[in-house]
């Protein structure tokens, strides 16, 4: 009896083990995200002086949402244009990786540097350096010379005539050539993607597209037919991925930051912190929810 | 006859998609590559070139005088150091942690484990901006839920602006996107066939040593994913950097404040020097600096993160 620890059963044991591995992580998660969590919230519901002996909080209620909603001039504007840039670039973002990963699986001449080539958005893509790259003052001279001096809209207006007289409805139109002109954001910000769908496409089994060509299947069909569907849980998860990236990078960060530090007010930035929150959990859960229904499992 | 005119066909047609296939291929890489190359054009170019009409691409004068204005204004080769030594820090303990953490989650399952994983995710779902500023504030009066306080004596300790906060949050597995890596390592952790982790029991190994023995070493493509995403997140990360440090020296921190002390150095100089173009200039020059190492490091180990994360199973 004395001996305890030698008493326990296998699966108690692997308990007890599993614990300890999971400490480390469960100390963090208490210390650096749930009580933060917690305190956020409390923060966001109250009003908050720094003072010299510390900070003194006091419950105001819901007065620094509305305030954020209401009072504040740039919280409803940015929230706004973060969204509909998510909404507008998750779907190409999306289909451009499936389709480079379908491209790029393929058998030709300098795949190995081509794929190398398209996963180095991974690297340089994030935080600062893609921050600093947009206001580029060079970058935009040389453009300007390399094109005569004319803008650089003047290639995708050409094709945007084109298409209107060919009778493809506007909206289409201006969300396709908006996409070209936003080329390399979209290609800066899908090396992930396409890694995850070209993990994918390898696992699926080559039997599959045998038999279909068996039967007579063309290539444009078997995309359709067995890559679609056999991915299908990888978009989910790409969808996911690449909506909780592209919020982390957007112009709200910064907003709620300069709130919080820059004007000390710690309160309305929590509260603009969880409405932000609550809006990318909304959109989360309405695109998990069309992708899911259609997701093809294998089980 | 009838045979041999549909294979011609058919070889055209393989031939057609080939060549829109390089088309597309080898625009959409230059699409990537340009600004990098167009860096490198700045780079090198002097500062008399800029306005010359006949200099686009190719400099007239070559000239490392960018360099020399960036390396020193950035400090570059003392910012290199403390980079490297705090990315790799960070990149270590994390890996260390979330592949515990992983590893428990897929194989040893306890009472609550599928509640604490739903927390993982939380922490992948939660923007960091949420909770940003109560983790500064609880950095800026570290108390550990007061045991500090009745170590030192009754005073909180301020752990900004030194490494503690990367070392703390790496070491328990939440620092930058360590949800994600816990996720990964969990995905391959149960890839991998019981059986092989049952016959390490039989013969006598404990939980411990099966872990670090057996499956570890079966988990090396996860390992070196994980280990090359948190070196290039953390090497890049402005966000955590400029909250936790404000006076040390990274690259990212000095990148960020490039700009301002460029303007604040050429201000002391000729007034005529401070132009837009040439700061912007010697901005390029400095990205090209700061991202100089990771491209070095990426074209070693590319072969090996591309098919990496194709064994990684995070799709299976």
């Amino acid at each position: 009896m004395k001996l305890g620890m030698k008493h326990r059963t296998y699966g108690q044991q692997k308990a007890l083990w599993g614990f300890i591995y999971v400490l480390p992580w469960l100390l963090g998660f208490l210390l650096f995200f749930l009580v933060p969590l917690i305190t956020s919230l409390r923060y966001s519901l109250s009003n908050i002086e720094a003072k010299s002996d510390g900070i003194k909080i006091t419950y105001i209620g819901f007065e620094n949402f509305i305030n954020a909603l209401t009072v504040n001039t740039s919280f409803n504007r940015t929230l706004t244009d973060s969204i509909v840039n998510v909404v507008v670039n998750v779907p190409l973002i999306v289909i451009f990786s499936l389709f480079l990963a379908v491209l790029l699986n393929q058998k030709f001449v300098g795949r190995a540097l081509a794929r190398s080539i398209f996963f180095l958005p991974v690297i340089l893509a994030s935080g600062v350096i893609a921050n600093l790259e947009m206001n580029s003052l060079v970058q935009e001279l040389v453009q300007q010379s390399a094109s005569g001096g004319s803008s650089s809209g003047i290639g995708t207006f050409e094709m945007e005539r084109f298409m209107l007289q060919a009778g493809v409805s506007e909206n289409i139109v201006l969300y396709l050539t908006g996409a070209v002109d936003r080329i390399y954001t979209i290609v800066s910000q899908s090396g992930v993607q396409i890694l995850i769908f070209l993990a994918g496409i390898q696992t699926i089994s080559p039997q599959l597209y045998e038999a279909s060509k068996m039967e007579g299947a063309t290539g444009y069909e078997a995309f359709w037919k067995i890559t679609l569907p056999m991915v299908s849980p990888l978009i989910l998860v790409n969808v996911i991925y690449t909506i909780v990236d592209s919020f982390s990078s957007s112009q709200m960060t910064e907003l709620i930051k300069t709130t919080g530090f820059n004007n000390f007010d710690f309160g309305l930035s929590s509260a603009m912190a969880w409405l932000y929150f609550i809006a990318i959990m909304i959109i989360l859960s309405i695109s998990t929810y069309i992708i899911s229904k259609r997701v093809f499992y294998q089980d | 006859m009838i045979l041999a005119r549909l294979l011609s066909i058919e070889s055209w047609k393989r031939g057609l998609w080939s060549i829109v296939r390089l088309v597309l291929i080898a625009g959409l890489s230059f699409v990537i590559l340009y600004p990098i190359l167009q860096k490198i054009s700045t780079a090198i170019k002097d500062k008399s070139d800029l306005y010359s009409p006949i200099v686009i691409y190719v400099p007239e004068h070559y000239s490392w005088d960018n360099f020399k204005k960036a390396i020193s204004i950035m400090d570059y080769w003392q910012t290199l150091i403390n980079t490297f030594s705090l990315s790799t820090m960070t990149t270590l303990l994390t890996a260390a942690s979330c592949a515990l953490a992983g590893y428990a989650f897929a194989r040893l399952k306890f009472k609550g484990s599928g509640l604490l994983f739903f927390g993982v995710v939380l922490t992948i779902l939660v923007p960091p901006t949420t909770i940003l500023i109560p983790i500064y504030m609880n950095l800026k009066d570290f108390s550990l839920l007061g045991l500090v306080p009745l170590l030192t004596g009754g005073k909180s300790i301020n752990l900004l602006d030194s490494y503690w906060p990367f070392v703390l949050t790496s070491l328990t597995a939440s620092s930058l996107k360590a949800g994600l890596y816990i996720f990964i390592f969990r995905q391959f952790f149960r890839g991998i066939p019981k059986e092989v982790e049952e016959a390490a029991y039989i013969d006598g190994a404990g939980v411990g040593t099966t872990f670090s023995r057996i499956m570890l070493p079966n988990a090396i493509p996860a390992i070196v994913t994980v280990l090359l995403f948190s070196f290039v997140w953390q090497w890049n990360d402005s966000f955590f950097t400029t909250t936790y440090l404000t006076s040390s020296n990274v690259m990212s921190l000095q990148l960020s404040s490039l700009p301002h002390n460029l303007s604040i150095m050429l201000e002391g100089g000729v007034a005529t020097n401070k132009d837009p173009f040439y700061m912007s200039m010697v901005q390029d020059t400095g990205i090209l600096l700061a991202i100089l190492p990771l491209v070095i490091i990426y074209l070693f180990v590319q072969r090996y993160f591309v098919e990496s994360i194709e064994r990684t199973g995070i799709v299976g």
